[in-house]
């Protein structure tokens, strides 16, 4: 063992800088379904749609920018809008026209309605943005590659990868904890959270705080959309992909658990670059094993925690 | 007339059999013609390869209106009954069925998926109805079986495969070291045995230094891109097409890999406008046929400018392939039915009529002409280039075109297509012909 980690420490350390990478996207995802079931209880297949509208959103900013000849940072300007107006548009949307009226009604029923969602946000997809990959990576080109030592050799990364996306996800993972331990609105949350009857008796609005949640977890799924897009090219059925990963990390880190998320997406990233490497094979089934190996031994999820406080 | 029987006893389809539907639609038919011809298209209409798909449909929409404002097909109006394939094939068979029993469809085209095709084929057999395979590659279809129903109005995964990877001999011989990087799916891992089978035929002792097969519809290649740019192969082949291939060339540009390796792409065509300037020049690029927009020498260049301006005007974007599979299946249809209506004395044929008119048919493309074999294969002529920039497309078109006869490069009738590609020899090579201007 100790032979093979020394021969192939090289790869070992592209596959970690992969790793990282992708684990930051597949967090940014995760993390909004993960705070939105914690809060209102609901698994919400349409979470993928508003990952790729975000994407869609971004795209569509940042190609609008470039054609107006606005310098390339503001491709990163694009996507916070993006993130921003599907969070502030659809999110409240969704929860006040559907989400509301299902809230406490049987599992499969919620499922329903979401997955309805979710088809009828896909076919808005394509009557918007059609079916050709759409794709503009402004963000990427403005900060340039990265040379990184590989013996006598160099192997660029893109600096976007190497530190945008670590960077947003790690501050994203601080500043969630802060907000809901640390401040008040924060602490309503959780509230709501761990009994949405007593804060309500205590005077909480819990119905503004459920559309506040939502709407902040659909800009959370936004935000990983339109962080992907400058590396990935958008097109029909986006939104599936991701969700069935985002699904994953959720139920391996336990449902409403918002570090649990973090370490699960981490496990996964790294999981799947060293798959990528060493076993390919295996890199499509890499998340799929860690969440059943997790689940066999922790059937909670890595941090959930039976009738505790889920956010 | 096949309306009025096909919804009534669609209606009454409690007390009836799918036998006598299948009669009462035949009889109609056989008696004159029907006052439409309903053709039942298969095509993705939703998920990722909506890509292909939703051209495809634009392209047949835009096609039967010009057919039906010169008076249809024998006289007779064309309309089309679209259908999804994304549902998976299980629902596709559901569809097919209907598409038969219930609308009445004259012919069916079915479909992009292989997968698609393999379920739709044996449909075909049991229902007596022509089916036209307008855009699938898997060269299982007719080395496994016989289909007495079924043509293949394009060219199939051997030749598109064969032809990039002749190309690559002739111009890049000395390469030692490839890597393989498809989705993994039905066409990824069969593309692979393929080229895998005729490379070690023509060229043994290549080392595969990376086979990687990452999940359709993957939307990040970061890791393989990394991998590939340590592994520094000669050569990359990739035969992944539509947001899939995008992504990995977009991210491959922006991390310098296109200076370290060549990258053979035999599915590349779909994807050029989208990347426009991002594709780098010097990259064998392929088209799953000859339907290049820059065709040097197309059979009529008054037709394909009025193939690509019928799309151009409508979607202001250039056809891709699938449009041009389309067309094809479209122009097989009206050379099948005009010989059947002649060899009739002009009486609408029935199913058996119209089959036998499709076996042995040459019909027009937009580029040039195909023949359908005695096997219901059609006989494409393939044409590869590198990829490089001209001041008249936005985007990489091929030069140094080398035209494949379809007849070169396609499994002899009979043989089955890995087993032919490994019988091949080095000399084989010398059968390719020179390059064309263009």
């Amino acid at each position: 063992m100790a032979t093979w980690l020394s021969e192939n420490s090289l790869l070992l350390g592209l596959a970690l800088l992969d790793g990282l990478a992708y684990a930051a996207l597949v967090f940014m995802v995760a993390v909004g379904l993960n705070l939105v079931f914690g809060v209102l209880r609901i698994v919400n297949v349409a979470h993928g749609s508003l990952f790729a509208i975000g994407a869609y959103t971004a795209a569509s900013i940042g190609l609008f920018f470039a054609s107006r000849g606005l310098p390339a940072w503001m491709g990163y300007v694009a996507l916070v809008l993006a993130a921003v107006a599907v969070g502030a548009v659809l999110g409240p949307l969704i929860e006040r026209l559907l989400l509301r009226r299902i809230y406490g009604h049987e599992d499969v029923l919620q499922l329903l309605v979401t997955f309805a969602l979710f088809m009828i946000l896909e076919d808005v997809q394509k009557l918007v943005w059609g079916v050709q990959p759409v794709s503009q990576d402004a963000p990427l080109r403005f900060l340039g590659t990265v040379d990184i030592p590989f013996g006598d050799d160099v192997i660029p990364f893109t600096a976007y990868q190497l530190f945008v996306l670590p960077g947003i996800a790690l501050a994203t993972l601080i500043a969630l904890a802060w907000f809901l331990r640390r401040t008040l609105t924060g602490r309503v949350i959780v509230a709501v959270t761990t009994d949405k009857e007593a804060a309500t008796a205590m005077g909480i609005d819990a119905a503004r705080i459920m559309l506040l949640t939502f709407s902040f977890g659909a800009g959370l799924a936004a935000l990983g959309g339109a962080l992907a897009s400058p590396t990935t090219a958008l097109v029909p059925g986006i939104g599936a992909q991701t969700i069935v990963l985002s699904f994953a990390v959720v139920a391996t880190a336990g449902l409403g658990q918002i570090e649990g998320a973090a370490l699960t997406a981490l496990m996964i990233g790294l999981g799947r670059s060293i798959a990528v490497y060493f076993a390919p094979e295996f890199e499509v089934v890499v998340p799929y094993l860690i969440m059943v190996a997790v689940l066999l031994v922790r059937p909670q999820g890595l941090f959930g925690v039976i009738e505790t406080r889920r956010v | 007339m096949t309306e009025a029987v096909t919804r009534r006893a669609a209606l009454l389809g409690a007390g009836a059999t799918a036998g006598s539907l299948l009669l009462a639609g035949g009889g109609a038919q056989a008696q004159g013609k029907p006052s439409e011809l309903r053709v039942g298209i298969t095509t993705f209409l939703s998920g990722s390869a909506s890509v292909f798909g939703v051209p495809a449909k634009q392209m047949a929409e835009l096609l039967f209106e010009e057919i039906n404002k010169a008076g249809g097909i024998g006289g007779v109006p064309v309309r089309p009954f679209f259908v999804d394939e994304a549902p998976g094939t299980d629902h596709l068979v559901g569809e097919f069925r209907r598409l038969v029993q219930n609308e009445g469809v004259q012919i069916v085209f079915a479909s992009i998926s292989s997968g698609s095709c393999l379920a739709c084929t044996p449909l075909s057999d049991e229902m007596k109805k022509t089916t036209l395979l307008w855009d699938c590659g898997t060269q299982r279809i007719f080395e496994e079986a016989p289909h007495p129903y079924a043509f293949r109005t394009q060219g199939y995964g051997t030749p598109e495969v064969l032809a990039p990877l002749l190309y690559l001999l002739k111009h890049k011989p000395d390469f030692r070291t490839l890597a393989v990087i498809n989705q993994d799916y039905a066409w990824g891992r069969d593309s692979w045995e393929l080229w895998k089978a005729g490379m070690d035929a023509m060229k043994p002792g290549v080392r595969v230094v990376a086979e990687m097969f990452p999940r359709f519809g993957a939307t990040d290649y970061s890791t393989e891109v990394t991998r590939l740019l340590a592994a520094r192969p000669d050569v990359i082949l990739s035969t992944s097409w539509g947001g899939d291939l995008v992504t990995l060339l977009r991210q491959s540009a922006e991390r310098r890999l296109f200076e370290r390796s060549t990258f053979v792409l035999p599915i590349a065509e779909a994807s050029m406008q989208i990347l426009g300037r991002t594709m780098q020049p010097g990259h064998i690029i392929g088209a799953r046929g000859d339907h290049w927009n820059n065709h040097p020498s197309p059979k009529d260049p008054a037709r394909l400018k009025r193939f690509v301006d019928l799309y151009r005007s409508k979607y202001n974007e250039y056809p891709i392939y699938p449009c041009h599979h389309m067309a094809q299946a479209i122009s097989a249809m009206q050379a099948a039915y005009a010989k059947a209506i002649a060899a009739k004395g002009g009486g609408w044929p029935n199913d058996q009529e119209l089959a036998n008119a499709f076996r042995g048919l040459t019909f027009d493309s937009p580029t040039s002409s195909i023949t359908l074999r005695e096997d219901g294969q059609g006989l494409e002529d393939q044409i590869v280039g590198l990829s490089s920039f001209n001041q008249q497309y936005p985007f990489a078109v091929p030069k140094d075109m080398i035209l494949f006869p379809a007849a070169m490069v396609s499994t002899p009738v009979g043989q089955k297509s890995v087993d032919w590609l490994k019988s091949l020899k080095p000399d084989f090579l010398n059968q390719v012909p020179a390059p064309i201007a263009g």
